[in-house]
């Protein structure tokens, strides 16, 4: 399929600029023998006559200066030869993708002219071939999806990339926490780039979650065969939420202290879990056994708290929704790709339902 | 007015996103029904003209013979997916260079913010906190929206408007959802914009003043109607359970027989308004199309939409109006629990 490309065949005359002008194969033993004649300027067919005049000149009195001078000839005919050769070899490399190295990495000819080729692009590549080769004509207008998804998912690795940045310069301990997001702001290059970004990245990506689910409901695509997707998706929605939850405490600023802890005295209600819920008491529910003191790990907002919030926040629930992420994505595929725009359905084509 | 109270609320870096969806919100909104009208008329174009329906290929979309109907992924799809991360990334270095994520003072345990706000897209659920108990508010009703969310395709027994843009095939649905949506901002929005110290209620542009002090009558629903201990003596506890479980029921009951009302009514069309008989033939001729999807959902289907419309869609609003415009607290008082 390479060499089926239209500009390998006009590339190959031009690379042999400044070189001999008939190109030679390399791997061609012929070739390279013809390369030695041409570099030491005999002409082909007096091959014998080299040996002979040599040992002609061995035969005078300074017999050992000869052999060296003979040696010293022989060399350089070598060297040349193969100074010729690499040339040779060079131009070759003029287009990397005849290499072995790019032929190794990229299966595919990037000569995307070739149907067979574009459908090969995203199929053999292990970061796009969640895609189909194909999609619906009207599928890749803006106007039907918003593109909400797929920016939604950009922003999730936006935030795994400066998270990951962010946990070199953290600490989740009530010591030195809000002392890292000082040093981040003010010391460390970029620091304060890097934190606005994860904390707006991170309000956009529950902006583009709602704007993404607003979508699916206005263009009934959580309809079968998709409702599984769908409640999927409502995890996700949640676990983002969460995300968001657990990362507001990790400054440990008086912001997030108060807002997680607000947060987490709504817990202390729960029914028949909560100290304070319906039912509660009566199940033996105290500060310091429900489920309040589960997620704090301790009956205030403290270190361990903190350091709860943390884990979950860089761990748990970034593997959780990681899980969750790939059988949404997996089934969009499996359930027939994006639901539309599909052709417009009749009030008459209703089937009748099964009884 | 005070405008320096009311930028100091909208200018809070936290509060930036959320001045965004006031306009993001709309927008798509809009796009999104601009669409659906368009499919609309082209699905009554249709119906009126099955000769046409035959042949039509079904979308306002451009079409045309010998067009193929699928596209390569790449590129069509992956310059768009690549110029969209391009474009996000533009945006999120500007807002970063431009705004600063807020940090306040290290938190500090004896030193109470005043108001102490959740994020934003958490007020809703603050502001809940308002109308109802912790346990509601911040348990059961999270719990309850986000199984009914899921609940929502398996409810839905339309199969009609399954991937594309429509309100004429399912005004039903798109009601159902645009009141929790709706609900939902403006919880939102009163949370952020609305809500001082002490949870008071400040109208834009009000002053929050920190020592004001609000007069609430903080009346539950059987003390209007004189179930008092003063009335009743002992006694009056146990008819208290009693009025607030039947209360609770006749409201179930009331707002399953509107939700069963509501089903089966046409589009409601403005002029209605106008002619008095017009709009009551409305209320009381069930359409068509919808009678004939209610006749395709099963009862399983049915009370299970019952009970989570009732539970969400209609209770917070109800209780919001119980609370606002009558201060009524509770509806329904029993020693265990408070609804």
């Amino acid at each position: 399929m390479d060499s089926e490309r239209p500009d390998e065949k006009e590339g190959q005359p031009k690379a042999g600029n400044g070189a001999p002008q008939k190109p030679a194969d390399p791997n061609d033993p012929e070739g390279i023998k013809s390369l030695l004649r041409a570099a030491s300027g005999v002409p082909a067919g007096s091959r014998k006559a080299v040996p002979a005049e040599t040992t002609a000149a061995a035969t005078t009195e300074e017999g050992g200066r000869a052999s060296t001078a003979d040696f010293i000839s022989k060399t350089r005919k070598q060297g040349l030869a193969l100074k010729d050769r690499a040339i040779q070899e060079a131009e070759t490399y003029k287009d990397p993708q005849q290499t072995q190295l790019w032929k190794s990495i990229f299966r595919v000819s990037h000569d995307r002219s070739d149907p067979r080729n574009r459908s090969l692009a995203i199929l053999s590549n292990v970061f796009l071939h969640l895609h189909p080769a194909k999609i619906n004509r009207d599928a890749v207008r803006y106007g039907f999806t918003w593109g909400m998804g797929g920016i939604t998912f950009y922003l999730f690795i936006v935030l795994t990339f400066t998270g990951v940045l962010l946990m070199f310069y953290y600490h989740p301990t009530k010591v030195q926490a809000f002392r890292d997001i000082l040093y981040l702001e003010h010391d460390v290059p970029f620091g304060k780039l890097l934190r606005n970004m994860h904390r707006w990245a991170a309000h956009l990506m529950v902006i583009t979650t709602w704007l993404h689910m607003f979508r699916v409901v206005l263009t009934g695509s959580y309809k079968r065969p998709r409702e599984f997707n769908w409640c999927v998706g409502v995890v996700l929605l949640v676990l983002t939420l969460l995300l968001s939850f657990t990362g507001y405490l990790l400054p440990d600023d008086q912001l997030g202290f108060w807002a997680v802890t607000v947060g987490t005295n709504m817990a202390r209600a729960t029914p028949m879990f909560g100290s304070e819920g319906p039912f509660g008491p009566q199940l033996g529910m105290t500060p310091y056994n429900d489920v309040r003191f589960g997620l704090l790990g301790g009956s205030i907002v403290d270190a361990n708290a903190l350091l709860r919030s943390y884990i979950w926040h860089c761990i748990g629930i970034p593997l959780v929704a990681s899980i969750f992420m790939a059988v949404h994505f997996w089934r969009i595929r499996k359930d027939g790709g994006i639901s539309g725009p599909a052709p417009v359905m009749l009030e008459a084509e209703m089937k009748a339902t099964k009884k | 007015m005070d405008w320096h109270q009311l930028w100091k609320i909208t200018s809070a870096p936290d509060n930036v996103p959320i001045v965004g969806m006031l306009f993001l919100v709309p927008f798509f909104t809009w796009y999104g029904l601009k669409q659906a009208r368009e499919n609309d008329k082209l699905i009554a174009e249709l119906e009126n003209d099955p000769a046409k329906a035959k042949t039509h290929h079904r979308k306002t979309l451009p079409w045309r013979p010998g067009w193929a109907r699928e596209l390569h992924v790449w590129p069509f799809l992956v310059r768009v997916e690549f110029l969209a991360a391009v474009i996000v990334t533009a945006i999120l270095f500007i807002w970063s260079i431009t705004l600063d994520a807020p940090l306040e003072e290290p938190a500090n345990p004896n030193l109470t913010m005043n108001p102490s706000k959740a994020p934003w897209y958490f007020l809703g659920l603050q502001e809940m906190l308002v109308y109802f108990d912790p346990w509601i508010a911040g348990v059961v009703m999270p719990s309850l929206m986000m199984v009914g969310l899921m609940v929502f395709p398996y409810v839905d027994s339309n199969p009609l408007g399954n991937g594309y843009y429509t309100i004429r095939q399912r005004r039903f649905a798109l009601a159902m959802f645009g009141i929790g949506w709706v609900t939902w901002i403006i919880l939102i929005v009163i949370g952020t914009f609305i809500r001082g110290p002490g949870w008071v209620w400040f109208w834009p542009g009000q002053t929050w003043d920190h020592n004001a002090v609000v007069f609430d009558k903080n009346q539950d629903l059987h003390d209007v109607f004189g179930i008092t201990h003063a009335n009743f003596g002992d006694a009056a506890i146990w008819m208290q359970i009693i009025f607030g479980a039947m209360v609770v029921g006749l409201f179930y009951l009331l707002a399953g027989l509107f939700l069963h009302w509501l089903m089966k009514r046409g589009p409601l069309k403005l002029k209605y308004l106008r002619s008095w008989r017009e709009l009551k033939q409305w209320a009381t001729t069930p359409d068509r199309l919808e009678t004939s999807l209610l006749a395709r959902t099963s009862v399983l289907q049915y009370l299970t939409f019952q009970f989570f419309a009732i539970s969400v869609l209609i209770a917070l609003p109800v209780k919001i109006l119980l609370r606002l415009a009558f201060t009524i607290k509770y509806v329904w008082v029993t020693p265990w629990f408070n609804v």
